[in-house]
């Protein structure tokens, strides 16, 4: 009921004054990049945080939010999503475009690494990004303000893109394109390679190697000919290579100790950044990723026993260990200095949030593990210069919370996205007819 | 500069100096005895009948115990099977390597070094006529992937006749998958046609590069990982160890190889090799197979436990392999059944499973017997090691120990206990399902979920 006068009022106010400039003002200032400022005030202007200080001073004209009993975060950010690339599993209608690629005929089994297999590289995430999908304000809901999207079929399944969780128009949404290659390394090729190559994860590890080979190739072949193409033939055009290239950033796959030592080994040979995906199995490999400089995005869905498990099943004792101490691998990394940031994995907001709160029980601070969802999201994905942090000059995505963030029920008052106001709707209440728009104050 | 530090790790576990006595040493090469082994630096230092231990050393005192070098197994699969074993996609799938998916953690390595295991040749599998790159490991356990390879030795390939790569079902079509391309070869003489056209254009591949290298051409190749190891095989950088049963089929792979200038380094099963022993020697190719194994197909009807005997009696290098992670635990009965099988003596047997294998892959200066200056790979057994009663009681690679049976026995009580608290915690907190008093009921099968 509360809520909802103050809702009324908001919106009241909304439609009374429309001010470009919000101040937060004698706030807790979590900046994640600094130290925390017990009292501060935060101006936002234009989109941007124009100021993050102890004194800085309210213009005037600004919409000013008390802040006494209020934190500020920078607003979190999904280190890998389908937020907006892929309708959310069974609900609403299939589109056109993607009831097309499903009656799509299957592509002939792959011969080899010529035929490019289970490569998409050149898609890029930005170009298939919808503002309309429903999840984009569940998301927001609960503190979310932005994700990195990627598509995830296929050994290079696509490039990346960083968005902003609101708004219309999906070009303005669009903080970074392309961000990261991602990758599977499976076999999965069918049973005795009935799909083709690769049907083995070691064909699948001779796949991405020649591919940097070819690149390599390519690239010289394809500036030779461009400094002096008389007299040359002339090199083909391989999309597959492109798509590599510009990626700049490889996502790749490693869950246990082992697996992360034989990616690290591959990764290492193709010299091109990488970056660590899953990871459950650090609490066992900090060394090892420390010694290889590399960083890492965590999983928060922890492994549990997959409830259709015979009750009777025994287990062995390794999965048992990994089940215990999963969640400690954050606190883990963090003493070791690894760079990581969290992910959701395909779990709602809440399920994300409960599961980077286990790693908090277990011994993670509260304020690192909202810096594995904000500035160290940021400096993985390379657009910290922007995102991630409480800083001037970096764009006003905001969280604003009575108490702290990392609660079962966190009391987000306010969210912010490029300096708009969202108002958090409650939990769990229908999804409104106008996918965005709703307690959106307009500037 | 990754390398560097592995050297120096494993350096450092090399420190101890030990002296193990009172044991009835099995050489292989250079005779039984009762007497002394000295390891120093990861290294067989000395061995002898009246040796004395220098002031320093760890004394290991084996009276009464029997000592044999560590067991090599040509043949096996385990701990790689993340990887896939098989590349079954294609009929040349050279460009894939073992070596990538090498788990360090798989329990079949301990289990293989509890039974006196200290090398094995992970092969590829054999659904190809040129299958991968096989990697020869040490069973390190407890280290990584990586500090497990062997560091000597040339590398090798699986290659595959018969049954495996011709049968018209691979690849197996996937239920409900897209429709499937029958993969070529259907045929033996469709077996015999890929090694052609592979070598081919192999040949090709490595004349583009020799010409691009002496400047006659000025295009520069593009690598090729596939064809990469064909001429790496061509120039007898590479081992080719093919699985093969029937002897027909084995003529016709030494043809086929003698035709593009290169030697099968061994036949793997070898079931017929006993028809073409002397053919096999000509071509200098081993034999590496089953004790007594066979008849588990037609084209292994001809299989006989006499097959090892007969072959060493005719001069072909035999080795005894186990393709399986259970038998890879008693190589050591699997050598002793040529003695009643043919008539091998000790040494001959011991030898099927240590210093022949190790000369089919070309590392018989390093590992395969109690020698001066070998690598300290060596088992204590209870038994002589030929026995059926004999039960390893300590492994030792590269002068450390690896396996301790005491160890092994006394930390079994400690890890039920883990497991069983683990056990009981998951338990504890597996919550009845309830349903929620705030939400909403969705009457779905999904409502009892436990959030």
């Amino acid at each position: 009921m509360k809520q909802f006068l103050l809702f009324i009022s908001l919106a009241m106010f909304s439609l009374a004054q429309t001010p470009v400039t919000v101040a937060i003002r004698n706030a807790k200032l979590v900046t994640i990049s600094g130290p925390v400022i017990a009292k501060g005030t935060v101006v936002l202007r234009n989109g941007l945080i124009e100021e993050a200080s102890e004194n800085a001073t309210v213009p005037d004209g600004a919409w000013v939010i008390e802040g006494d009993g209020l934190t500020v975060y920078p607003g979190l950010i999904d280190s890998i999503s389908n937020i907006g690339i892929a309708p959310p599993a069974p609900t609403g209608p299939v589109t056109g475009a993607i009831t097309a690629t499903a009656l799509a005929p299957p592509a002939p089994p792959a011969r080899g690494p010529e035929d490019r297999p289970r490569t998409t590289s050149w898609e890029r995430a930005a170009d298939k990004f919808r503002s309309n999908d429903p999840r984009i304000e569940s998301a927001r809901n609960a503190g979310f303000t932005s994700a990195v999207i990627f598509p995830t079929t296929g050994i290079f399944a696509g490039q990346g893109a960083v968005v902003n969780l609101a708004g219309d128009n999906p070009s303005k949404m669009i903080i970074e394109s392309p961000a990261g290659q991602y990758m599977t390394l499976t076999g999965g090729g069918g049973a005795g390679g009935a799909r083709g190559f690769p049907s083995s994860g070691m064909g699948v590890y001779a796949y991405v190697r020649q591919i940097f080979i070819d690149l390599d190739y390519y690239e010289r072949t394809k500036a030779a000919y461009q400094a002096n193409p008389s007299g040359k033939q002339r090199p083909a055009y391989d999309r597959a290579l492109e798509g590599v290239k510009e990626s700049g950033r490889l996502l790749m796959p490693a869950t246990s100790k082992v697996e992360m030592e034989r990616v690290i080994k591959l990764a290492s040979e193709l010299k091109m950044p990488f970056v660590l995906y899953g990871v459950h199995e650090g609490y066992r490999a900090a060394s090892v990723l420390k010694q290889a400089n590399a960083s890492v995005l965590i999983s928060a869905k922890w492994p549990t026993r997959p409830p259709t498990a015979d009750p009777e099943a025994e287990e062995p004792l390794r999965t048992l260990e990994l089940r215990e101490s999963a969640a400690s691998t954050p606190v883990t990394l963090n003493k070791e200095g690894v760079k990581f940031a969290f992910y959701s994995d395909g779990q709602t907001p809440a399920e994300f949030l409960k599961g980077v709160r286990l790693a908090v029980t277990r011994g993670l601070s509260h304020d690192d593990a909202v810096k594995a969802m904000t500035l160290s999201a940021a400096e993985i994905h390379g657009v910290s210069n922007r995102l991630g942090s409480i800083e001037k000059g970096k764009i006003a995505n905001l969280v604003v919370t009575k108490g702290d963030l990392l609660t079962e029920k966190p009391a987000i008052q306010y969210v912010f996205v490029d300096g708009m106001h969202y108002v958090p709707t409650a939990d769990g209440a229908p999804t409104p007819t106008a996918p965005q728009g709703t307690g959106r104050r307009p500037r | 500069m990754r390398f560097a530090l592995l050297l120096l790790a494993s350096a450092a576990t090399y420190a101890e100096t030990i002296f193990i006595q009172n044991a009835t040493v099995y050489t292989v090469t250079k005779g039984t005895f009762k007497g002394s082994v000295l390891i120093e630096d990861g290294k067989i230092k000395q061995v002898g009948q009246n040796l004395a231990a220098p002031s320093g050393a760890r004394i290991v005192d084996a009276a009464g115990m029997h000592l044999s070098p560590g067991i090599i197994d040509a043949h096996s699969h385990i701990a790689a099977g993340a990887g896939g074993i098989n590349e079954g996609s294609v009929s040349v799938s050279s460009m894939v390597r073992i070596e990538d998916f090498v788990d360090p953690e798989s329990v079949a390595i301990y289990r293989a070094l509890a039974g006196g295991v200290t090398s094995a040749n992970i092969l590829h599998g054999s659904a190809n006529a040129i299958g991968g790159q096989n990697r020869l490991i040490k069973m390190r356990w407890g280290k990584t992937g990586v500090e497990m390879l062997f560091d000597g030795g040339p590398p090798s390939i699986k290659f595959a006749l018969g049954e495996n790569p011709k049968r018209s079902g691979n690849p197996t079509p996937a239920p409900g998958g897209p429709t499937t391309v029958a993969r070529y070869p259907a045929t033996r003489m469709g077996v015999e046609d890929i090694y052609r056209q592979a070598f081919t254009e192999a040949k090709e591949y490595q004349k583009a590069w020799v010409d691009f290298k002496s400047g006659k051409s000025t295009v520069e190749p593009r690598r090729d990982l596939r064809l990469e190891p064909l001429v790496e095989i061509m120039e007898g950088k590479r081992l080719v160890h093919c699985h093969a049963y029937r002897g027909d089929e084995m003529l016709m792979m030494m043809r086929v190889a003698e035709e593009f200038g290169f030697r099968i380094a061994t036949f793997q099963h070898v079931q017929e090799g006993y028809k073409i022993a002397k053919e096999m020697v000509e071509h200098g190719v081993g034999g590496s197979g089953f004790s007594d194994w066979w008849a588990y197909k037609m084209e292994v009807v001809d299989g006989i436990p006499y097959n090892m005997a007969l072959m060493t009696s005719k001069g072909v290098m035999a080795a005894v392999n186990s393709d399986d992670a259970g038998l890879m635990r008693r190589l050591n009965t699997e050598a002793a059944k040529t003695m009643k099988y043919g008539g091998l003596t000790e040494d001959q047997a011991l030898a099927l499973i240590t210093i022949n294998p190790a000369r089919h892959m070309k590392v018989d200066d390093r590992i395969g017997s109690i020698e001066v200056g070998k690598d300290a790979d060596l088992v204590i057994w209870n038994k002589p090691p030929l026995s059926s009663y004999a039960v390893p009681q300590k492994v030792y690679i590269d002068g450390s120990l690896y396996f301790d049976r005491d160890t092994d026995v006394s930390s079994r009580i400690a890890k039920e206990a883990r497991k069983k608290a683990l056990e009981e915690k998951a338990k504890a907190q597996q919550i009845p399902p309830q349903p929620k008093k705030d939400s909403a009921p969705q009457g779905g099968p999904q409502s009892d979920e436990v959030r």
